[in-house]
């Protein structure tokens, strides 16, 4: 309010506005303890895939069998104990956190920017070329996404990259639907026309005026498919087509785990736990952002 | 409504083709030559040749793939690589276990997800409520592969109250069906109370208790139809989603069905099985929808009009 | 007020909200009654407090977050608030029964129109369920329906036909008492005709006592015996409607009439009330009207009014009303 009095120019205003709107979001997301709880562990998972390396002074993948099977919380060493070949779990656990996160911000934005290119293509232009996208994403659909997934990593071949494409593949027709909704309810109203009238491209207006409007469902679908996605990855790497031993994918510990069942239930006991908190913060945080973004849409 | 079902089902025709396309051509640009696989390095050009010709590999993408469509008219879908068994008899054998657990988790998840959903919504912020709300927030995050050993660990191997694997008596589908339905369960619940928490604050409910109602009559005869109208879509949407998860959950507890055959066949480059068990469960998800649509229309006496008057306008 | 034929008696009733953003003061120290066969006229603005009054003679408030903080709704002589649910369950529907604002939303979608009405019949009368429909589909050609039609479902008819029905599902126990909160508001202005005429014959043929909700004078004039007025959750006015049209002494009930065109008057601008209805979870201290007042005094910021009967059955709560030398000693209703 202080600053820019001389320069208080159109864009000035506008980025004025932004801020008061994203605060008045942020004043809304607070109040929902869930939301606060979900971002807590959301950072706590971020610091510990940032820092995964200094956290601990060990390797995640080097075996270390003199130890293996350690119970958790009795070596302060080793906090969570170690796995079959005698490697820390913790260790394990930060640095899947990367891979899980990785994977849940990668396969989210594929699908993001698919789903909103197939979506807004077929709203905006209908005809042939919706009739065209819709029927395929009709398709995509009829396939459930575990099924899908693994066929496309059948194809495509393991390992993280194909992981998080299949992911992305999969989950893309939710964004095309509601991108499509959206394009359709907007694209007769008086702003699109006038925004037309004025001489701007179908681009330009697909991007500075539909896309904007439509963000709230958009963000909130993405944030709750993170969760979607960090849970698939795990379910592939869990029956083996997904990431490889050794690399530390929270659900591929919980697969090799499996084989120590009886013994030392903590080597699927402490992952599980971690993928639920994972998916959970992210359903906490989607959420409170629905909330957030839309105060009518609150019970 | 014969009509529309009629319809629904020549709908299907193409996506059913479209999936059988999507499928195959996923399978064909797999890498590595199964002949090679199966023969090893030590045989001839001729007996590669034969064996390509048998499993019918030979051709380009096109020749195959319309082959292969054709075949599927036959009820065709190929020869296992692993077992030289033909597909279609393997999908007969393994199919009727993950339709039964399937059909055992849908009815677990329904029956749970409604009678949940509706207490909790009617005795809103109670502690049946926040109870009831917790444990669907878990449900929603939990992997069903987590979930699948933990039961097996507590109730097989600690407790021993079901045996841990085998599929003569019911008890042995008990916790299968509870793994594969958790999930579900507590979305529809979730979906549930949302959309009862709507119905009970309509005017209509207020116009049942005016008449002098009794609170449950109002609940059940008033209130459910209307709050079922969108969980009926949330129940198809999470069919496949439990289907989808039976192949995780009958890895687990060693359930024949296709999600194991299927995941067993990755393992083993199976391609023909993989395929055929893809297009197996995606027909039948297509199926369930299409029995939920019909299910919409007989819940909902707007749409049922919509029908009769000449198909649903999108 | 006068009582022995009584139907209905409310006496100081208050009702709040409790809301997070709040307190909300819906209905504060209320009282009217109604006698057998009458019909009285609720008037006021939206918010005022006609819905919640009574939706509170029917208990059919929703709790929460609605409280009935204190008051007596006496209805044949017995308080309806001390009543356990079950016997407010069998009044509701029988005796007391409601016409509701919007029939695009009182009607149940998924229920054919004439289970709905049979539903009451079924609850309040020891007959088989052909006999009730039987009577249904009478009610349903009482209010001018074909008979046949009660196999629909409500989307199949226009708003004037719900109406129509949502008022056969009223009568159809025959009540004692009828309350219709604004039965013509969401309606078509030509429908809307229609349904106050059929409402006007079901009051000249049936000696049902009606309560009728309405923010429109004309319809109060055409129907109404009593004609309370509500502003900010109390009745600032009350009286027989020849006391209240003729000799409207509340500044609040002289602003109502002056916002209403009269054909015949030479200036025809409207005089509106200034200003709009207070926040009813800070309302003004002293008298609720008194900012919009065009005769507010020093005394009206600082006190309450109370009600005085300025002639035999004609209640103002305003201050003007007292002379000043009886100050201190105003007649309680």
């Amino acid at each position: 309010m202080t600053q820019n009095n001389a320069a208080a120019s159109a864009p000035v205003q506008e980025t004025y506005k932004k801020r008061g709107q994203g605060k008045e979001i942020w004043r809304r997301f607070r109040r929902s303890k869930s939301a606060m709880l979900g971002l807590f562990i959301l950072l706590t998972l971020i610091f510990m895939a940032v820092f995964a390396g200094v956290l601990t002074p060990y390797d995640p993948t080097e075996p270390d069998v003199p130890i293996r099977l350690m119970k958790p919380f009795v070596d302060s060493a080793h906090i969570l104990g170690t796995d079959e070949l005698g490697r820390d779990i913790f260790t394990r656990l930060c640095f899947g956190a990367r891979i899980s996160l990785a994977v849940g911000l990668i396969a989210v934005s594929i699908s993001l920017i698919g789903g909103i290119t197939l979506g807004s293509l077929a709203g905006y232009y209908g005809g042939t070329l919706d009739n065209v996208i819709m029927r395929f994403i009709d398709i995509l659909m009829a396939i459930p996404s575990i099924l899908l997934n693994i066929s496309i990593v059948a194809a495509m071949g393991q390992g993280l990259q194909n992981v998080m494409i299949a992911i992305g593949i999969s989950s893309m027709p939710g964004y095309c639907r509601i991108m499509r909704a959206s394009i359709l309810s907007l694209k007769d109203q008086e702003f699109i026309e006038a925004s037309r009238a004025a001489g701007a491209s179908d681009f330009h207006i697909i991007v500075h005026h539909i896309i904007p409007n439509c963000l709230a469902p958009l963000i909130v679908q993405a944030t709750l498919r993170v969760g979607g996605s960090i849970l698939a990855c795990a379910s592939l790497s869990f029956i083996g087509v997904g990431i490889v031993p050794p690399t530390p994918e929270w659900g591929a510990m919980l697969s090799t785990g499996r084989d120590f069942l009886r013994d030392a239930p903590h080597l699927t006991t402490i992952p599980g736990i971690t993928i639920m908190l994972a998916v959970l913060c992210m359903n906490f945080i989607g959420d409170g952002l629905r909330d957030a973004l839309d105060p009518k849409l609150k019970n | 409504m014969l009509k529309y079902i009629g319809k629904r089902l020549l709908m299907l025709i193409p996506v059913l083709l479209g999936v059988t396309v999507i499928v195959f051509t996923l399978m064909y640009i797999t890498p590595g030559d199964p002949v090679d696989a199966l023969l090893g390095d030590a045989a001839t050009v001729e007996a590669r040749e034969m064996l390509r010709e048998q499993l019918g590999l030979n051709g380009g993408y096109f020749e195959r793939l319309f082959r292969y469509i054709g075949n599927l008219l036959h009820g065709d879908m190929g020869i296992s690589y692993a077992t030289k068994q033909p597909v279609f008899t393997r999908l007969l054998e393994t199919f009727p276990n993950t339709f039964k657990l399937a059909l055992l988790g849908v009815t677990f998840s329904v029956v749970f997800g409604l009678i949940v959903g509706t207490i909790s919504a009617v005795k809103q912020y109670s502690i049946f409520d926040y109870v009831f709300t917790f444990i669907c927030m878990i449900g929603n995050a939990m992997s069903s592969f987590w979930l699948g050993l933990l039961l097996l660990l507590t109730f097989c191997l600690k407790l021993k109250w079901f045996p841990a694997s085998g599929f003569s008596s019911p008890r042995h589908w008990v916790l299968p069906a509870f793994t594969v339905g958790f999930h579900s369960a507590a979305n529809i619940a979730r979906m549930t109370r949302s959309s009862m928490l709507e119905v009970i604050r309509a005017d209509y409910i207020t116009t049942a208790r005016a008449k002098g109602q009794k609170e449950l009559a109002i609940v059940i005869r008033h209130a459910l139809k209307n709050a079922l109208i969108p969980v009926v879509t949330t129940i198809g949407m999470q069919f496949g989603a439990l289907i989808g998860g039976s192949v995780l959950v009958e890895s687990i507890f060693v359930v024949p069905g296709v999600g194991k055959m299927m995941v067993d066949s990755i393992k083993s480059r199976d391609y023909p099985v993989v395929q055929g068990g893809v297009l197996a469960i995606a027909f039948f998800f297509c199926i369930v929808n299409l029995i939920v649509d019909v299910l919409y229309a007989y819940i909902d006496p707007r749409i049922k009009a919509q029908y009769k008057s000449g198909g649903r306008q999108q | 007020m006068m009582s022995e034929d009584k139907l209905l008696e409310i006496k100081d009733l208050t009702v709040e909200y409790r809301t997070v953003d709040g307190v909300v003061h819906a209905v504060t120290d209320l009282n009217i009654s109604i006698g057998k066969g009458q019909t009285l006229g609720l008037v006021g603005e939206t918010g005022a407090g006609k819905t919640t009054t009574v939706k509170s003679i029917m208990r059919i408030l929703p709790d929460p977050p609605a409280k009935i903080v204190s008051g007596e709704i006496l209805f044949e002589g017995e308080d309806l608030l001390k009543k356990p649910e079950s016997h407010m369950r069998e009044i509701r529907g029988e005796k007391i029964s409601m016409i509701f604002q919007d029939p695009m939303t009182s009607l149940n979608p998924t229920i054919p129109v004439l289970d709905q009405i049979s539903e009451a019949i079924v609850l309040h009368n020891k007959i088989t369920k052909q006999e009730a429909e039987q009577r249904a589909g009478d009610m349903l050609e009482l209010v001018g329906i074909r008979r046949e039609r009660g196999s629909d479902y409500p989307h199949q008819f226009s708003g004037g036909m719900k109406q129509r029905v949502v008022i056969a599902m009223a009568l159809a126990c025959n009540p004692q008492l009828l309350i219709a909160d604004e039965p013509t508001t969401a309606l078509d202005v030509t429908i809307q005709a229609q349904v106050l005429e059929l409402m006007k014959e079901i009051i000249r043929t049936r000696d049902t006592s009606v309560i009728m909700i309405t923010h429109d004078l004309g319809i109060v004039a055409e129907i109404c015996d009593y004609v309370a007025i509500m502003y900010a959750g109390e009745v600032v006015e009350y009286g027989t409607l020849r006391q209240v049209f003729e000799n409207p002494k509340h500044p609040y009930t002289v602003g109502l009439f002056g916002c209403i065109p009269d054909l015949y008057a030479e200036d025809d601008a409207l005089i509106p009330i200034k200003g709009l209805m207070p926040d009813p979870v800070n309302l003004p201290e002293g008298c609720r009207f008194h900012p919009r007042c065009n005769q507010v005094c020093e005394k009206c910021s600082r006190e309450r009014p109370h009600m005085v009967e300025i002639e035999p059955g004609h209640f103002v709560n305003c201050h003007l009303m007292v002379p000043e030398t009886e100050q201190g000693g105003e007649q309680d209703v």
